[in-house]
């Protein structure tokens, strides 16, 4: 196959007029088609993307200035609302569901130039780490596909890497960016909570959901994150704070930032091979004169309990507006409380009723206080570990997953032991902050590892930066 | 804590969710294992600590949740009846919920 495109690689055979912005549409579909066994795609929006492209191509013919991402061919996650174009959030409860609006990150994408060639595949209403909770089929990893990709957003990570896309949109609420991105060996980033307007995107969690890219490089990833962030009055949750341009800050100097390492990330429950590649990873940051400092962050090992107590929670509450009324799924019945029990019992597939019961269980009289209340208490704590640790350290550097990528039906029976692959991704998650995957090195042959950099909120610069930096040091390949 | 049957049936009817006898007993008994794994949140003494209520900071949204009260037009009203299983536009049809 033909090597993978790049947003920078477009835009030079777009202006050069090597390559039409149609026929790099044509030329992703044709890899789309050749990799179907991969099952990274849900819906193929084949008409929108070439009307894309047209524009595109007549803004090249007209020897115009060209968008940021002019004729970039990019995959959204089926959490996303697309105009006109089938958003199922991979559950069969919305399996015939066409929204009439676009979420503000795709609508954003698309007037920078991204040509939208379709829809990614997930975890059902992105809830599960392994994308085999997809009622339309898992995703198999491009790098062995016996193994899974990783979850929630499976599709958007195995889509990039398997040049299916040059850049894809993905969502994040306990590590379904980066931990996926870890596992498909391509750079991954959730940026601050507030950083990306999340209108239209269909909500799961929403203390805790947020949007973000996928790339085959950490430019690229910087590229997509400067058009899809920022204020955007139909979210009420995106701040005003101002947009750097990540790209132009990219090659700032990291010598001499503070980098902590927090001894509860290097524990038990970490793979051997995994954690030879972090400190390898470690010591490319310490040849880039960064400074290693060791620091504790106390309550993240009670994260895992805290987060499966308020996504749960706040899934419950989201999720009840699936009852067969408005949109999706209706199952009949004479009376409208069993229409609704029926509809829901038929529609949601089995991890969304688990965390359904275990989110009502969790708010319901009596335990309220016991579980809900405690776990928001636990989570100011842990939110409380980054704020002290930001006083001493510029960046937090661990790893993404404590495992490589899994066979597939490895972990299906043991929900418990599925939600601890997230151990090192939902503390950044609770407390807000942004956080990046880049690849760090293979095991076990050709199993990719991804290193994790969390910056203060607001911190996205500084953490694109570090990763920029180990990528260009060969972190890919350590 | 042990989670009976009956107790995971109160709660799907509080969620509306038919579940059937096989989920009751995985979910159940699943459950069980989740809250026990939960319940080392008490190894934590938070008699002092406030619940985190928000991610955000006041100074952070300051601007952001406040807007003019101004009306503005809905986009595309009578498309979205189009995505409704019994719409009669504008109304959605439901069985029947008043008995005379």
């Amino acid at each position: 196959m033909a090597e993978n495109w790049t947003i920078e690689s477009v835009k030079s055979a777009l202006a050069a007029k090597k390559i039409s912005a149609r026929e790099l549409a044509v030329e992703h579909y044709a890899r789309i088609a050749s990799r179907r066994a991969l099952n990274a795609y849900l819906a193929l929006s084949e008409e929108r993307a070439y009307e894309q492209a047209d524009r595109i191509d007549a803004m090249v013919a007209e020897g115009k200035p060209l968008p940021a991402l002019a004729g970039v061919p990019v995959a959204i996650k089926d959490v996303l609302s697309t105009r006109g174009v089938r958003t199922t959030c991979g559950s069969k409860i919305l399996e015939k569901y066409v929204p009439p609006y676009d979420a503000t990150a795709v609508a954003r994408l698309e007037s920078a130039g991204a040509v939208i060639l379709g829809k990614t595949n997930c975890d059902e209403f992105a809830m599960g780490s392994s994308n085999e909770n997809s009622a339309y089929g898992p995703v198999l990893n491009p790098e062995a596909t016996d193994r899974i990709p990783g979850g929630s957003s499976g599709g958007s990570a195995a889509a990039v890497a398997a040049g299916l896309a040059v850049a894809s949109l993905g969502t994040d609420t306990g590590g379904s960016i980066r931990q996926p991105g870890a596992m498909c060996g391509v750079p991954a980033m959730m940026g601050s909570y507030g950083r990306v307007s999340r209108y239209g995107l269909i909500a799961f969690a929403s203390s805790l959901d947020r949007i973000g890219p996928f790339a085959h490089n950490v430019k690229d990833v910087a590229s997509v994150l400067h058009v899809i962030a920022g204020r955007d009055p139909n979210d009420s949750t995106s701040t005003t704070a101002a947009v750097p341009d990540y790209v132009t800050e990219l090659d700032k100097p990291v010598a001499g930032l503070r980098i902590g390492i927090p001894k509860q990330y290097f524990g038990e429950g970490m793979d051997g091979e995994v954690r030879k590649k972090i400190e390898a990873g470690i010591e490319i940051l310490k040849k880039l004169g960064c400074k290693l400092i060791d620091i504790e962050m106390p309550h993240t090992d009670y994260a895992i309990a805290v987060y499966y107590i308020i996504a749960t929670a706040e899934a419950s509450s989201n999720l009840a507006r699936y009852d067969g009324v408005r949109y999706g799924l209706r199952v009949n019945d004479d009376s409208l409380l069993a229409m609704y029990r029926k509809t829901r019992g038929a529609g949601f597939g089995p991890e969304v009723k688990r965390r359904i019961v275990l989110g009502t269980y969790v708010l319901s009289a009596g335990y309220y206080d016991a579980y809900y209340l405690k776990g928001q208490k636990v989570r100011s704590l842990i939110a409380q570990d980054f704020r002290d640790a930001f006083t001493k350290v510029d960046a937090i550097v661990t790893p993404t997953s404590p495992v490589p990528a899994f066979k597939l039906g490895e972990r299906t029976n043991d929900p418990l032991q599925m939600y601890l692959a997230d151990i090192y991704t939902v503390t950044g998650s609770l407390a807000g902050v942004p956080g990046i995957s880049v690849p760090c090195g293979r095991v076990n042959g050709n199993l990719p590892v991804g290193l994790q950099i969390f910056g203060p909120a607001f911190g996205e610069a500084r953490v694109l930066q570090l990763a920029h930096a180990f990528e260009q040091a060969g972190g890919a390949t350590v | 804590m042990k989670i009976s049957r009956e107790d995971v049936l109160r709660v799907a009817e509080l969620a509306y969710l038919d579940l059937s006898e096989d989920e009751l007993a995985t979910y159940g008994k699943q459950l069980n294992e989740i809250l026990d794994y939960i319940g080392k949140l008490n190894e934590l003494d938070t008699a002092n600590v406030e619940p985190m209520a928000q991610v955000l900071t006041d100074d952070q949204t300051a601007d952001a949740t406040l807007r003019e009260d101004v009306e503005k037009s809905c986009h595309g009203a009578s498309e979205l009846f189009l995505q409704a299983p019994d719409a009669e536009p504008p109304y959605f049809r439901v069985p029947k919920v008043i008995e005379r």
